[in-house]
């Protein structure tokens, strides 16, 4: 017998959820969850998605031109890894009522945003390297955070993510342990991946927590369990002796190991480019996009025929 | 990654969008290997069951995790309502359903 929905019922409801989250059980999809759940986990996944995919711009740029056979593979293999990664995504978001094409059409609108990272630019082969050990670096540690989310369908596909992505930090690191023990043109080369992608890559973990007004209900409903500062100094305190044994230099002039704090100081990120980028006007917003969008629409006739070969067979079964 | 973006004062985010359309849901399920069921892996997009297939190899299997996929049009898969569900599976009133309800003593041996 379904009692008519009393007052009480959403209190209940509510109550009821945040004891599946305090007792550190998984939302699933079927379950109530508040508006404000649902609509932060569908911005954060979709913007994670549409990240994923954006992302393989930069390194698809260097595929035709990565120095030997065997790198050439790696890094089709990364990139079609990007691909898979956007797909399980968008399936995790599409539980929580909005499709894909929905989410396609609003990022190619510019209605939904994607990692402001990757409106950087790729100059040399070595950005293949400072990517995969910065970016991917700074992206696991995030990942590792999101594979004990509250929401089942978002941390499933963060452990299977992760699992495929333990490789593409080591390989880019491995394309830096080439270069640093080349000739001082590939030293430099190195350096200057370096130089370029260390703070963008810092940037990557989001603003201060003092200045993170929605961190606190994202916290408390388990979605993110670490604050954006925790995980920036956890990748800092990983990175600064990788680059070390590379001999390369981090810069920043008030990079130093702190005995009382027992991390790294750091100095203070250039929070005018971090907001410029957000907004639009990183070095490569509007081309990223732009491709994307070309992209879409020049394959619209495979869809097309797609849905009208699939069609004339029904059809045919039919008679 | 982080691939959260900060919020931008006024920020509204959008979660519909009119017009948008495309290609049908499939659930995909994966057998790992000989002796195992096959077990959801996940879900795609795609025009036919033939390319939903292809689709799950590229998408699902990219190392090896499996030797047979179904793919299943998500439309044609009934659940139960969650607010019904305990109604159908709450069984712990039957403990006489388990093996260990039963008191056989020692002697008797393994049984």
């Amino acid at each position: 017998m379904t009692q008519p929905p009393s007052i009480d019922t959403a209190i209940d409801q509510e109550a009821r959820f945040q004891a599946i989250v305090d007792g550190e059980e998984k939302i699933e999809p079927s379950d109530w969850m508040p508006d404000g759940y649902r609509k932060t986990l569908i911005r954060q996944i979709a913007q994670h998605a549409h990240s994923e995919v954006i992302g393989m711009q930069p390194e698809a740029n260097w595929i035709s031109r990565a120095p030997t056979l065997r790198r050439k593979a790696i890094l089709m293999a990364k990139v079609q890894d990007e691909a898979g990664h956007g797909l399980y995504l968008y399936s995790a978001a599409e539980t929580l009522g909005i499709t894909r094409h929905e989410m396609v059409d609003l990022l190619h609108k510019g209605r939904h945003k994607y990692s402001s990272i990757f409106n950087y630019p790729t100059l040399s082969w070595a950005d293949m390297g400072a990517i995969g050990w910065l970016v991917d670096g700074a992206a696991i540690t995030n990942q590792v955070m999101l594979t004990r989310c509250s929401y089942g369908p978002y941390a499933r596909a963060m452990v299977r993510i992760c699992r495929e992505e333990s490789f593409h930090q080591r390989q880019g690191y491995e394309i830096l342990l080439a270069l640093c023990s080349g000739t001082s043109e590939q030293r430099a080369m190195a350096q200057d991946a370096l130089d370029r992608w260390w703070w963008p890559s810092l940037m990557m973990f989001g603003p201060n927590d003092a200045e993170s007004t929605h961190s606190a209900q994202s916290m408390a409903w388990k979605i993110k369990r670490v604050s954006n500062d925790d995980l920036r100094q956890q990748f800092v305190d990983m990175t600064v002796p990788q680059a070390d044994f590379l001999g390369l230099t981090i810069p920043d002039p008030n990079l130093r190991w702190n005995p009382e704090r027992d991390h790294y100081d750091f100095g203070e990120i250039a929070w005018d480019e971090f907001w410029s980028v957000v907004k639009g006007d990183g070095p490569l917003n509007r081309e990223r996009l732009e491709h994307k969008v070309h992209a879409w629409e020049g394959n619209s006739w495979v869809r097309e025929a797609a849905i009208a070969h699939d069609a004339k067979k029904r059809k045919g079964v039919a008679a | 990654m982080s691939y959260d973006v900060p919020h931008i004062a006024g920020e509204v985010f959008e979660t519909t969008s009119e017009g948008a359309s495309g290609y049908p849901m499939w659930e995909v399920f994966v057998r790992q290997r000989r002796g195992l069921s096959h077990v959801h892996s996940g879900s795609l997009h795609a025009p036919d069951a033939e390319s939903a297939l292809q689709a799950a190899r590229d998408v699902y299997t990219r190392r090896q995790e499996g030797i047979s996929i179904w793919v299943v049009p998500s439309s044609a898969i009934s659940a139960f309502d969650p607010e019904a569900a305990a109604d159908y599976y709450d069984a712990s009133a039957k403990p006489y359903r388990h093996a260990t309800h039963y008191q056989i003593p020692d002697e008797v041996g393994q049984m």
